[in-house]
């Protein structure tokens, strides 16, 4: 019996699920432990999952990019954090200037929506450049020589950005019209939150439906199915592909300006943590997949928010904010450990291999 | 691509705006600003004007390429097309910097870029027309050179480069060799106060040309194929010889350099000693390692932990006595964080160890375990090793220790690498599967791959420690990952010669020369993708990794892009 057990797991499984049962009994500890101090009332909670949404909602818009393109290319695309700053900060030459003249908090939404124009037109640009330049050439070069092509050009583009707008942080103008909170059935929800949600499920809908729908979405899925057919269906692969990261690169820089609406804070290196989780995302929702990539961001988001109160809080560790980065790390290690095929990941690998 | 095709006015155009982006980019970068006060020939030519002067002249050289012998005259013409576009881009942006405030967003067209731009002329227009003019002359200069036969284009290629590495390493020259009496007289013959002299110009350029020249005599001459084949013995005695030999040579070379040089050279040996280490675990093994960073932090904090005399002081040992325990905690952090990632590959793990580089830093930066190592401001007072009287504080003393620790390391690399689980490594790097087939234990291997390697880093981290004396988390965030990637990517995946050369290159040249400090990570962002595109292998590559990055061509395409995690494709 036991032996018939040990065959079945080896020795690294154990030692895996022995830090997994750790961690797990750590996080409910943690979470007992504060939920029984009372600490936080209800409504606490509720702001940090909001918050969580909110941002998880941006996370979401990003880790699209990752999703689409790994579906198709099998690569990840280091840069795309970059992808998703480059616009933004970008976009905030536009935002001062339209604030300078008093037009920002006259016409807020024509604003907002011509600053996402600028930054979508940036990082769509940066995104095309980059698969032209960086990663065509290396179209069926080992697995490793893309990754650390796409490393290089992450850190190409954060330095040139700072190069060329500078390296200090700049602050996007207040939008008069966004500021206080509405009560929605009895919720106090920040207006800039509720904003940043509502709009990124518009747009999540709005993929959705171009992937699943439109003729250059089926053409999208069916490069990704498989490219050799693909083409010869008469699909243009290098279009298609070409597509792709326009489209990851559109919904990054929407990501970037609704960033910009909740933290207000750009600078040229604003790009590299949010584009990890965003991935940690990806993964979590199965990379590849769509929805997964919503969902999973999502999910990230709230963890991020309520995980150093709930969990570390309760552990006794002190200023737990200040590790919250390490949290997303940490989901994002220990995804990637237990469940690479991602919480909504079917196993297809047989398929594929 | 083109290279049996007439050029086309739509090339020559297309050519033309990519030189204009060029020197956009460096201009509006900074750079042109930043390297403008390094003058390459004295009052003549600054470093930063050379930034602007290449992109037409490499616009020339490649329209050129691109024609074949009979179209001497269009590739000419073409390419001085190309050059006027480039150069009306500039004008451009000089027209504009000085019509309308561009500072507003982009930081570096300031007026003195504008200055830069005006070449010293008086008026806008007399400037716009000699940017125009020069850069339709410069990319004709660069076809002229690209159409000279071969011999030639080689000899001016090389004398150029040769004035060009002249004059940046003046400064450097003359801090390392500044005092000695012999030579004054050469730097007074070679260098203004600032920049080369006419004289340097010629003699440098003429070195130059003679290199290439004698270059090409001795590669026209045929090779000798005796094989001299000495006994045994003797080679054992040359091997001693030259040991003993270079021994002698480093235990003075510090003392020759002076504490500026040293202090560099011992920045390089941190580097090439984590070079070495991460070249085990990704070069050997095939494990792209993004966190590498983390096992140099261990190594560093375990050495000051255990050893400083400050306010976090716990046991005070000595340098000596911290030294293996920084080993081989980072060692069994390596087995920890190697256990678990297993079972991945490729990017995955990349991005799982970057994870766990940025975990260990953010850590190290809270107040979660500020009581033990000091949080953000980090450990003071880390004592520098000793034997008996002999204290190992200056950098020429520090140097030793590198020297040491590189000489452990390159060993024990050079015999991993030729052993059975090197051989396993490289087997595994190749195919995992094929390799598990073949026998090898997998969880062993890789295990192994990241002990050692976390080992160096800890040996590394360790040094440092002690050479700065302090310690701040700030000093392991992952750009000192991505520094030794890159200079094992430069060098040649899996070559310890390549660790050498890359170090000195990427980690020597920009502290040598401050102006690039700036720059420096802009500059291996592009070099990263650059030598990935041209030169996947690296400057000196291993001879399996280079075969087995170039034949490309024939790998089946269905196979390189199978998906190494399970991936779902409904999107």
């Amino acid at each position: 019996m036991l032996r018939n057990l040990l065959k079945k797991y080896d020795t690294t499984d154990l030692v895996m699920y022995l830090i997994g049962a750790v961690l797990a009994a750590l996080v409910i500890y943690g979470s007992y432990q504060t939920l029984s101090s009372g600490k936080y009332s209800g409504e606490v909670w509720l702001d940090f999952i909001i918050f969580g949404l909110a941002q998880g909602s941006i996370y979401a818009l990003i880790a699209l990019g990752y999703t689409l393109v790994y579906g198709i290319l099998f690569m990840i695309n280091f840069a795309h954090g970059e992808v998703f700053m480059s616009g933004t900060f970008t976009a905030y030459f536009l935002a001062i200037y339209l604030d300078s003249t008093g037009f920002w908090n006259q016409h807020p939404i024509i604003s907002i929506l011509l600053a996402l124009v600028v930054a979508v037109a940036v990082s769509t640009t940066i995104a095309v450049v980059l698969e032209r330049i960086a990663y065509r050439p290396l179209r069926g070069a080992p697995r490793l020589v893309p990754l650390i092509t796409a490393i290089g050009a992450s850190f190409f583009l954060q330095y040139t950005f700072r190069g060329l707008y500078g390296s200090g942080v700049k602050t996007y103008p207040d939008v008069d019209a966004l500021k206080g909170s509405w009560n929605i059935f009895g919720i106090e929800i920040l207006k800039t939150q509720a904003v940043v949600i509502v709009a990124s499920v518009i747009l999540m809908v709005a993929l959705r439906f171009y992937v699943q729908k439109t003729k250059a979405g089926r053409a999208m899925r069916a490069v990704a199915e498989d490219k050799e057919a693909a083409a010869l269906m008469g699909i243009d692969v290098d279009r298609v592909i070409v597509n792709t990261f326009a489209l990851g690169g559109a919904s990054a820089a929407a990501a970037g300006i609704m960033y910009a609406l909740i933290f207000k804070q750009v600078n040229a290196f604003m790009g590299f943590i949010p584009g990890i989780k965003a991935f940690t995302a990806a993964v979590l929702g199965g990379i590849g997949n769509l929805p997964g990539a919503m969902l999973g961001g999502l999910f990230l988001g709230v963890v991020e928010s309520l995980g150093p109160s709930l969990v570390l809080d309760g552990l006794g560790i002190p200023a737990p904010y200040q590790l919250k980065d390490a949290i997303a790390f940490l989901m994002l290690v220990l995804v990637l450990i237990f469940r690479p095929s991602g919480i909504m990941g079917e196993n297809l690998s047989e398929k594929k291999a | 691509m083109t290279q049996e095709k007439k050029p086309t006015w739509k090339d020559a155009i297309q050519l033309g705006v990519i030189g204009g982006v060029l020197v956009l980019f460096v201009s509006l970068v900074g750079m042109v600003q930043a390297f403008d006060g390094r003058y390459i020939i004295s009052e003549t030519l600054t470093l930063g004007q050379l930034l602007l002067f290449l992109p037409p002249l490499i616009v020339g050289y490649i329209s050129a390429t691109r024609t074949d012998a009979q179209h001497r005259v269009s590739g000419i013409l073409f390419g001085s097309v190309s050059g006027l576009v480039t150069g009306a881009i500039l004008a451009a942006l000089l027209l504009l910097g000085s019509a309308i405030n561009l500072r507003a967003m982009f930081i570096n067209a300031s007026p003195e870029l504008m200055d830069i731009l005006m070449f010293g002329q008086e008026t806008l227009a007399v400037a716009t027309a000699v940017l125009v003019i020069g850069g339709a002359l410069l990319s004709v200069l660069g076809a002229v050179i690209r159409l000279s036969p071969p011999l030639i284009r080689s000899a001016i290629l090389s004398g150029v480069s040769a004035v060009i590495i002249m004059g940046i390493m003046q400064e450097l020259l003359k801090i390392t060799f500044g005092g000695r009496d012999w030579y004054m007289p050469i730097d007074d013959f070679l260098y203004e106060q600032k920049g080369l002299s006419w004289m340097g110009v010629v003699v440098t350029f003429l070195l130059g040309v003679a290199i290439s020249l004698w270059r090409a005599r001795s590669a026209s001459r045929p090779k000798k194929t005796v094989v001299k084949t000495r006994s045994r013995e003797r080679q054992r005695y040359v091997q001693i010889g030259s040991f003993v030999l270079g021994a002698i040579l480093l235990l003075i070379l510090p003392q020759f350099l002076g504490p500026y040089p040293s202090e560099i050279l011992n920045t390089v040996g941190i580097y090439v000693i984590m070079g070495i280490g991460l070249n085990i675990v990704v070069g050997y093994a095939g494990l792209l390692d993004l966190g590498y960073v983390a096992f140099f932090a261990i190594g560093a904090y375990v050495v000051g932990v255990l050893t400083t005399t400050g306010s976090l002081a716990t046991v005070m040992w000595s340098w000596w006595l911290a030294l293996p325990f920084a080993v081989l905690v980072s060692l069994l952090a390596g087995v920890i964080l190697g256990i678990p990632v297993l079972k991945m590959r490729g990017d995955y793990l990349a991005i799982v160890t970057l994870g766990f580089g940025e975990i260990i830093r953010v850590v190290a930066l809270s107040n979660w375990l500020k009581p033990y190592i000091g949080g953000a401001q980090g450990i003071l007072q880390v004592p520098k090793p000793q034997i008996g009287d002999f204290v190992f504080k200056d950098p020429e003393q520090i140097f030793y220790l590198v020297a040491i620790g590189i000489g452990i390391v390159a060993f024990v690399a050079f015999r991993l690498r030729d052993a059975r689980v090197g051989r396993a490594w490289k087997a595994l790097r190749e195919d995992e599967d094929v390799a598990e087939a073949m026998g090898i234990n997998l969880v062993n291997t890789k295990l192994l791959a990241f002990a050692t390697g976390a080992a160096f880093a800890g040996l590394s981290g360790a040094i440092f420690a002690t050479k700065l004396g302090s310690i701040f988390p700030h000093s392991f965030n992952l750009i000192v990952s991505i520094n030794v990637l890159s200079l094992i990517i430069v060098g040649g995946i899996g070559s310890i010669p390549g660790v050498l050369v890359g170090a000195f290159m990427l980690v020597g040249l920009p502290e040598l020369l401050r102006e690039f400090a700036d720059y420096r990570m802009l500059m291996y962002g592009a070099l990263l993708v650059v030598m990935m595109l041209v030169k996947p292998e690296g400057f000196i590559p291993e001879k399996t990794h280079k075969a087995e990055l170039t034949d490309r061509g024939d790998v089946d395409f269905d196979s390189e892009i199978e998906p190494i995690a399970p991936a779902i494709t409904e999107i």
